[in-house]
């Protein structure tokens, strides 16, 4: 479904190299875990899938079903079904929730080429969606993550995923921050989501939520490049070890490179 | 084609109301001296002491120092040599205020339609009464009758002083003086039309009214003149708006508006602005110089404004609002749109007379390009104003990095008795946010007018519904690709 081919990404700003040669295929059905140390580049991947601005692409690709999206802008991509649950949530004061999610659901329903749902209709279809991430119906009418405690934040995200049905999901770093219960409730939110015809990609710094998620594939990210791939025994071998026996991996690449 | 359409097509969505309508005006000189104050009252056919109004009006305009220095707006001083004060379409013959439509020329008529504000009967919007003003004159007044068996009396104020002399010399002039301030005493010699409201004791208006103002003469300037008398137990909701052509030269607006309550009356006024406000070089639009104050004259009467100022080159304008009664109550809902070279300072002033007086500022300003919005408002509680209390909020917001957003607040509280809670924001439309939306399927544009509007809501929420839903999209055509 998705495949990132040789992608390199420097800061739009400033120049700043961050990825460095990312290759990723992910198909239909599966769930990918793209583990890593901070500033390996692992979020950043995550965003400029989305379409961010402040990163430029340098070279290779990103293919969605085949085709080249890095002309697409960030609602062309969401409307070809590619989500991001953010790290940050962003606050929107005085817009509720309801008013962002019938608005986005419609948005991407007619570029799908799928039916509108009218108020009373989108009505019936969230509340089931709700109990997905448990959560109560007054959420629906609060501001856009305004005031919203850190797992409220994470929750309202995977809640917009359920609600917008997307082909791929990057969740990035969705479960730092949440304690247990919280973590449970996502967790499970997401395996209900998970089926045969999307995907996810969980962006992670700990395996932790890789204990109530089973991945198909895991990836380790170091410096803007994924070293090393494996099925989950790698996530465990990590969460023993670190990362510190991979980061020679990761030099022996680079000089690779270089020569 | 008698319409310039091209023009309005070349804005797309940027301006939608910048057409002209052809139409034949009586000739005027241009400028102002003693005489055009006289020949505007002749051609108006008043009675003497609005003639006596108008000179005295001028006197003190003639000695005033010029025009105010004290915003924070810049522009070149205005020629008012070359400004025409006053501009009169030409009638039919013997037809010198239109009894019905069939008087009034089509090509107004269609202007007004073009506008969504249509006069005939079968089309007219249901449930508010309209006072369609073009140039100097109301056009024509809708339901009239229907207002009328109710008591209330809605129409131009040019037929108020020749119908309800009374009324108008008893409230002219006494909320606004004829020297309250430059462009006020300006107004007060030259004014040209406007609408006049009367709502009698122990009466609630049974529809809203509007006024519609549209600037079309290319030279004129527009002086109006609005006044609202709501008596004992009364309420009336008001609603005005404003467009104008595009034109290469700025034109001048000059309005006064004067709204009086008595005891347990309540008046709400809501503007939506929309002149138009210059290219996006800063060239041409209209100069909205406008002094509008109500007067809570008695207990427990309440007076309300809401605005939406989205046009005019530059906004110059501060509703406000005398508590004398006791127990009365002031309240200002503001949103002030600048993109471009626009240029607004607009705020309130609350001045608390009566005893338990209470009032409430929540304004909002939103400036894009390279525009500068400032809010400036005054609470001032009089010493015997025991027990007033005051509750301001200003929050900016700012669209790109070349826009300024800019709070004057000025507190003058001569009673230790009084709460007054001041407390102001700025925020800048974030490309995180932007970006959260766009992920979420929205488009750039769509983002910004989200944001914008939940930034807006508490003022927006003020306005009568009809016209909720028209702020709401003007604000989303005003930003268009505001962020680059």
């Amino acid at each position: 479904m998705l495949e990132i081919k040789n992608l390199h990404v420097e800061v739009e700003e400033d120049g700043t190299k961050i990825l460095k040669g990312v290759n990723l295929k992910i198909n239909d059905g599966e769930i990918h875990a793209i583990m890593g140390p901070n500033g390996s580049g692992k979020s950043t991947l995550a965003k400029v899938v989305a379409g961010h601005e402040a990163y430029k692409v340098t070279g290779g690709d990103i293919l969605f079903e085949g085709e080249s999206i890095l002309e697409l802008d960030p609602d062309e991509r969401a409307h070809l079904g590619l989500f991001l649950a953010f790290q940050y949530p962003v606050e929107v004061p005085g817009v509720t929730n309801k008013t962002l999610l019938r608005e986005a659901y419609n948005t991407i329903a007619k570029e799908r080429g799928r039916e509108e749902l009218d108020p009373l209709e989108f009505e019936d279809y969230i509340n089931d969606r709700l109990d997905i991430v448990e959560m109560k119906t007054e959420f629906l009418d609060r501001s856009i993550n305004a005031g919203f405690s850190g797992g409220e934040k994470k929750r309202n995200e995977i809640f917009q995923m359920a609600v917008l049905d997307p082909r791929i999901s990057f969740l990035d770093e969705t479960d730092s921050g949440l304690d247990i219960d919280a973590l449970k409730v996502v967790a499970k939110g997401i395996n209900h989501l998970a089926g045969e015809d999307n995907a996810v990609c969980l962006v992670t710094h700990y395996q932790r939520i890789l204990d109530y998620i089973v991945p198909d594939k895991v990836h380790v990210m170091l410096d803007g490049k994924i070293v090393k791939s494996g099925d989950k025994d790698l996530a465990v071998k990590l969460e023993d070890k670190g990362y510190d026996w991979l980061t020679d991996l990761a030099s022996v690449s680079a000089n690779g490179e270089q020569q | 084609m008698s319409e310039t359409q091209a023009l309005e097509s070349m804005v797309g969505g940027e301006y939608k109301y910048g057409f002209t309508t052809d139409v034949e005006y009586e000739d005027f000189p241009t400028g102002i001296n003693e005489d055009i104050v006289r020949e505007i009252s002749r051609r108006k056919d008043e009675p003497q002491w609005v003639l006596d109004f108008r000179l005295e009006a001028f006197e003190k305009w003639k000695k005033m120092d010029g025009e105010p220095d004290w915003p924070n707006i810049e522009y070149e001083p205005m020629d008012f040599g070359d400004i025409q004060f006053y501009s009169s379409t030409k009638k039919k013959a013997g037809k010198e205020k239109p009894e019905s439509l069939d008087d009034i020329d089509p090509q107004i008529l269609e202007t007004y339609e073009k506008l969504g504000i249509p006069l005939q009967e079968q089309k007219q919007l249901q449930g508010i009464a309209v006072d369609a003003v073009f140039d100097s004159e109301s056009i024509f007044t809708t339901f009239k009758d229907k207002l009328a068996d109710a008591g209330v009396i809605f129409s131009s104020i040019s037929e108020a002083i020749k119908d309800h002399p009374e009324l108008v010399k008893k409230y002219m002039g006494s909320v606004v003086p004829k020297g309250d301030n430059f462009y006020a005493a300006l107004n007060s010699a030259v004014f040209s039309d406007g609408s006049f409201v009367y709502v009698p004791k122990d009466t609630v208006c049974p529809m809203e009214l509007s006024t519609y103002f549209r600037i079309n003469n290319m030279q004129s300037g527009q002086f109006e003149r609005t006044l609202i008398i709501c008596e004992e137990n009364s309420h009336v909701s008001y609603l005005e708006g404003c467009t104008a052509p595009m034109f290469q030269e700025t034109q001048l607006h000059a309005a006064v508006v004067e709204l009086v309550a008595l005891e347990n009356a309540e008046i709400k006024y809501s503007t939506i602005q929309n002149w138009y406000s210059g290219d996006e070089e800063g060239q041409g639009g209209i100069f909205n110089f406008v002094t509008k104050r109500g007067h809570c004259r008695g207990d427990n009467s309440k007076i309300s404004w809401t605005q939406v100022e989205t046009g005019a080159a530059i906004t110059w304008k501060y509703p406000s609002v005398i508590m004398q009664g006791d127990g009365s109550v002031g309240e200002f809902f503001s949103v002030a749109v600048t993109n471009n070279h626009q240029q607004a300072d607009t705020g309130t002033k609350m001045i608390h007379i009566g005893k338990d007086t209470s009032s409430t500022i929540i304004s909002k300003g939103i400036s894009a390009g390279e525009s500068n919005n400032s809010y400036r408002g005054l609470v001032k509680i009089s010493p015997r104003a025991e027990g007033a209390q005051n509750y301001s909020v200003c929050d900016s917001m700012l669209i790109g990095q070349t826009s300024g957003a800019h709070t004057f607040p000025y507190i003058e509280s001569a009673n230790p008795t009084a709460k007054v809670e001041h407390e102001a924001s700025t925020s800048r439309v974030g490309e995180e946010q932007i970006f959260y939306l766009q992920q979420r399927g929205m488009s750039e544009d769509n983002a910004v007018s989200l944001i914008v509007n939940g930034f807006c809501k508490e003022v927006l929420k003020e306005l009568p519904m009809e016209f909720a839903v028209e702020a709401d999209k003007l604000l989303g055509i005003k930003l268009e690709g505001s962020v680059g």
